[in-house]
């Protein structure tokens, strides 16, 4: 059975579930998981109960990364470390927005743990608020598509940049709807001393709007449209990528979600839909990935 | 015992009774008037003096934080902030104690912004008085440093399990040097037993810390750390005698008296101001006044109590507070003291001076001031609560 026990609260087709799940698989007994306020934390421990079949501790919202920096300091003082991996799983929110601080510390400091950041683009335990992990023209709550609004009007936060600017050893890519290619991520940053990160693409069926059956479908197509990019790096320097087979055009990731609904029922929509398709050249470019 | 003394800065005497506290943990930011602490706690560990992890953090918040990670996973730990440090690590300290950790921390009381000032008053650490921290108020230097023993031993009870501050007058017994006993190793070890809590953070044994609590189960969290308190009510008066036992010292448990048998007017205050309370009431005994003086250490848990029966025979009670909650122009003391009373069959006028905010100087002649005030009850004239400092050319 999976480390992380059934019976827990996550909508039928949840990311979140998906990616604890994968990050157990991952590591094993021997970890310690951090989690920082958001779905994952709610949905699998509503006292008394809990999901968690390894230690596991929530403290606030923001500090994830320093409290797993805590944990990390004291098992080393005690003389406890030994093979425990120390792990911190957070969303994009959490990550990217009121987290962001906390995890520059915890990098700089060169603890040796391992932070994922599980993205699935808005707030979506309050509610799909926009956060900065909210990609160009999604519709969201606080974001909304609107008779003079195409949604979010700026773009996604390149986080697993800042992270490289702290000079992490070892920073990847992933996706729930890739889930050998993330296990063997979460194994490999886990293994590799001092802080490192995996970014995971995670579609919420709940927030973005597709039923909860397609999940992987649908991240399957954020990464055959290269708007999400696989790719690791080591040192900074981007080390592997996962080419893209024929490529498909970004509108087949963008309709099979209602949260990019108005971009084809509006007028100017296209061109939206055009922004985006540059994005994702972009990175096709960028990244090598044809 | 002369002898043991040397002449130290009030900060270095902190730092030292950390050091022989034997934290595995220290984390801080480094903020004015707190610096020398962590600055000397760096130093030990730079020379090997201290076998712990020293953590640089980016802010306060990373500091409190780190440290309930590190507590969570069975870790004896340590910070020391001020004033906007505190205020940036509110929301964790209620975490820290609704997680129930022990952390302890030293609060170099300091005022708070705007206007910005470095200077001590009591404002930090009083509004977080509701955050479920033990909070200690230290009169000198020494208590200062021999609180934080005791504070690990009353934070890790079992029965406990509440994060301790231990808070100390910023400047006024950070930066002074005076005359102290370092604690001495030997006499720690065998004061303060190893921290080894029964619920950590452990792969062999894997708990949940920090589930969310429904509507259905919240109450009893805040029930069971009221509890708790009420432990922490007797423990500190008992950890306060052993250590007395053990160390020679004794600055009493959760109240202080001084000359109070039998005194018609009573001074309650908290902190460095204690020792010219103490001064202003041996030149007034000289005089034939009827002063006394009750010395509040334990601020939280608030010994409800003991301050009733303190106050039995009192005429009239002067509170002092170095802070203020602004819209209902008292101090906290004053409105703790007179709310503990109201039920109950003592019935002493109360009357709150505001002073020492943002480090202005309270002299003898400030404390006799109030004392001829709160003589004016007897004539009728009765001040509820006022400023006792006021420039009447600024104000």
């Amino acid at each position: 059975m999976s480390l992380l026990k059934p019976g827990h609260r996550g909508c039928a087709g949840c990311c979140d579930a998906l990616a604890g799940k994968f990050v157990l698989d991952a590591l094993g007994e021997d970890c310690i998981v951090v989690s920082p306020t958001g779905c994952l934390e709610v949905f699998t421990t509503p006292y008394p109960e809990s999901a968690w079949g390894v230690p596991w501790i929530h403290s606030l919202f923001e500090n994830a990364a320093a409290v797993a920096s805590g944990v990390e300091a004291a098992l080393k003082a005690m003389g406890k470390m030994n093979n425990t991996k120390i792990i911190a799983i957070g969303g994009d929110g959490a990550t990217m927005d009121i987290g962001l601080q906390a995890i520059s510390g915890a990098f700089e400091r060169g603890h040796d743990f391992t932070y994922i950041c599980v993205d699935n683009e808005a707030y979506m335990n309050t509610g799909i608020q926009r956060s900065s992990g909210t990609p160009m023209y999604a519709s969201t709550t606080t974001s909304p598509a609107g008779k003079v609004s195409f949604g979010n009007p700026l773009n996604k936060k390149n986080m697993p940049a800042i992270i490289a600017a702290h000079g992490s050893p070892y920073i990847a890519t992933a996706s729930v709807a890739y889930a050998p290619d993330m296990i063997r991520k979460v194994k490999k940053a886990a293994q590799i001393k001092g802080p490192t990160y995996v970014h995971v693409h995670a579609p919420c069926c709940t927030g973005w709007k597709f039923e909860g059956s397609k999940t992987i479908e649908v991240g399957r197509l954020a990464v055959e449209t290269a708007l999400w990019p696989l790719y690791e790096m080591e040192n900074s320097e981007v080390t592997g990528v996962r080419k893209i087979k024929n490529r498909k055009p970004v509108e087949e990731y963008l309709k099979a979600q209602g949260r990019f609904k108005h971009l084809f029922t509006m007028e100017g929509g296209a061109e939206g839909i055009k922004k985006i398709q540059a994005t994702a050249d972009w990175n096709v470019k960028h990244f090598g990935l044809e | 015992m002369r002898n043991r003394m040397v002449v130290v800065e009030g900060s270095y005497a902190v730092a030292h009774a950390v050091k022989v506290c034997k934290p595995n943990v220290i984390s801080a930011y480094p903020i004015t008037p707190q610096t020398h602490i962590v600055e000397d706690l760096a130093q030990f560990a730079a020379d090997g003096e201290m076998n712990c992890e020293y953590m640089n953090v980016e802010s306060e918040f990373s500091a409190i934080s780190a440290l309930i990670g590190a507590s969570a996973a069975g870790a004896r730990t340590y910070s020391s902030t001020t004033s906007q440090g505190l205020a940036l690590m509110h929301e964790a300290l209620f975490n820290a104690s609704g997680m129930r950790l022990p952390i302890v921390m030293t609060v170099v009381n300091r005022a708070l912004s705007a206007p910005i000032n470095i200077w001590n008053d009591q404002q930090d650490s009083i509004s977080q008085r509701d955050t479920g921290w033990i909070q200690l108020y230290a009169e000198d230097v020494q208590e200062s440093a021999d609180m934080t023993p005791q504070l690990y031993k009353i934070a890790e009870d079992e029965d406990i399990l509440l994060p301790a501050m231990a808070c100390m007058d910023g400047f006024i017994l950070s930066h002074v040097y005076e005359p102290v006993i370092l604690l001495e190793q030997s006499l720690t070890d065998e004061f303060l037993p190893d921290y080894s809590p029964e619920f950590v953070l452990d792969p062999k044994n894997p708990m949940s810390f920090g589930a969310f609590a429904d509507p259905s189960t919240y109450t009893e969290f805040r029930y069971k750390q009221e509890k708790a308190m009420g432990v922490a009510l007797k423990r500190i008066e008992e950890v306060a005698l052993e250590f007395s036992e053990k160390y020679g010292r004794y600055y009493g448990g959760l109240l202080d008296g001084y000359m109070l048998d039998d005194a018609e007017i009573v001074i309650m205050a908290m902190g460095s101001v204690i020792g010219t309370i103490k001064d202003t009431i041996d030149m007034l005994q000289k005089e034939g006044e009827s002063v006394g003086l009750l010395k509040v250490r334990s601020f939280r848990p608030f010994p409800a109590d003991e301050i009733r029966k303190a106050l039995k025979n009192a005429k009239v009670v002067i509170t002092l507070d170095k802070n203020i909650s602004i819209g209902k122009n008292e101090g906290a003391l004053c409105t703790e003291v007179k709310a503990c009373m109201y039920n109950r069959d003592v019935r002493v006028p109360v009357i709150g001076f505001m002073l020492g905010h943002g480090g202005r100087d309270i002299p003898v002649s400030t404390i006799v001031k109030m004392i001829n005030k709160a003589k004016l009850v007897e004539k009728g004239i009765f001040i509820e609560s006022e400023f006792a400092d006021l420039r009447e050319d600024l104000a």
